[in-house]
């Protein structure tokens, strides 16, 4: 299996493990990622007014990209797919964004939201199969207890991401199942970590992480994994006192290609 | 500015339909910032709908949302208030000389982990 990558800007820098530990594993479940070429940043959030046109092309200019060589493409940072996929969205169901999109595409060719967008996670349950993962597995995690903390990106807008029930989501706990591991259910799980009002409001996410690691230790969580690196930060800062580690990283212990030397 | 005109431009530029709200206010029972709002999504629909703007445009409000669309994913009605509060953060910031952040406050905000998601997104949300 060929797919395009993704990888987004804070991958390359502050969470190089979610993006190095997304290519190893890829590559031990027989999964090929071809980064994308030239990509630029995806501005992080998804603005939600319909005349916000240039903040979307570095998107569309992404998703052109996989159209181009044939390819789904594959995200891993939970901010990166909600603004590529929101952005797909938009041109799919909004002509006029379409329109005025196609406009300053006019050099590289016009794209009509014929992209198939998966997050990493989607791959593995969709493409994948946790069943196959399942036999990939060298060194099953097995009496580890583990809270999948979604935040809200992966998940909402619900209608549009399409990734799992955004109230109930079970993705990140079957895989923790696959990989032999106890996840844990916490009622946070799918609430905001504060996100960028940390920059304005440091005292509000505060508040809303350390909820939610208290809320994840409270029903016995020995660890958070998640796939975002701001709310990673906002855990880690704010009370976390168990490990928080990206959802990659737990995959590649499990399917041994975790080497113990960090960059 | 002519208070029908911003009225307008917020619902065309949001898509979002006030009119359609039922005053349930579960989008401000489930906001995770209620506590740091002066006012609080139900009041952006119900005072967008009355054309009542300009208190919004000068709150700090419009910098607490954080966009998480807990309110739009639990709306009965599917009114979406992020994206309302979303249209009215804009055209606040989109005023010249109106940007909540500008490079020069990034310095004292950075620690050695601060990924760079959490600049970009502070940037495309507080400043134009």
């Amino acid at each position: 299996m060929k797919f395009s990558y993704f990888p987004g800007c804070t991958l390359k820098n502050k969470a190089k493990d979610l993006d190095r530990y997304a290519l190893r594993c890829a590559e031990a479940l027989g999964v090929t990622l071809e980064e994308i070429e030239n990509w630029q940043c995806c501005g992080g959030v998804f603005t939600t007014a319909k005349d916000e046109i240039a903040t979307k092309l570095s998107s569309v200019r992404i998703l052109k990209a996989a159209k181009d060589k044939e390819q789904p493409l594959v995200t891993v940072c939970s901010a990166c797919h909600n603004v590529v996929k929101q952005t797909n969205h938009a041109i799919l169901t909004d002509k006029e964004f379409s329109d005025k999109v196609n406009r300053y595409m006019a050099d590289d060719g016009r794209y009509d939201g014929s992209t198939e967008v998966y997050h990493y996670l989607e791959m593995l349950r969709d493409l994948v199969g946790f069943d196959a993962l399942r036999e990939k597995v060298k060194s099953p995690l097995s009496g580890k207890k583990i809270a999948a903390y979604y935040g809200c990106l992966l998940l909402r807008p619900g209608s549009v991401m399409k990734m799992d029930d955004p109230e109930n989501p079970s993705i990140m706990e079957d895989m923790i199942r696959a990989i032999g591991a106890e996840p844990v259910i916490f009622a946070n799980r799918n609430e905001c970590c504060g996100g960028y009002v940390v920059m304005e409001s440091p005292s509000l996410a505060e508040k809303k992480s350390g909820d939610i690691v208290r809320n994840a230790k409270v029903q016995g969580a020995d660890m958070i994994v998640t796939a975002c690196p701001l709310c990673r930060y906002n855990l880690m800062k704010n009370g976390a006192d168990i490990p928080v580690i990206y959802f990659t990283e737990l995959l590649a212990e499990a399917l041994g290609v975790k080497e113990d030397t960090n960059e | 500015m002519n208070k029908k005109y911003l009225r307008d431009d917020i619902i065309r530029m949001s898509g979002v339909n006030p009119k359609k709200c039922m005053r349930c206010g579960k989008c401000s029972g489930t906001c995770p910032a209620y506590d740091e709002m002066e006012y609080h999504p139900h009041q952006f629909v119900s005072m967008v709908e009355n054309g009542d703007i300009e208190p919004l445009l000068s709150s700090d409000s419009l910098y607490r949302c954080l966009t998480c669309f807990a309110c739009a994913e639990r709306c009965p009605r599917g009114v979406e208030p992020a994206k309302l509060i979303e249209a009215v953060r804009l055209t606040a910031i989109r005023r010249q000389g109106a940007n909540r952040l500008t490079p020069s406050d990034i310095p004292a905000m950075l620690d050695e982990d601060i990924p760079q998601q959490a600049l970009v997104s502070a940037f495309r949300k507080y400043t134009k």
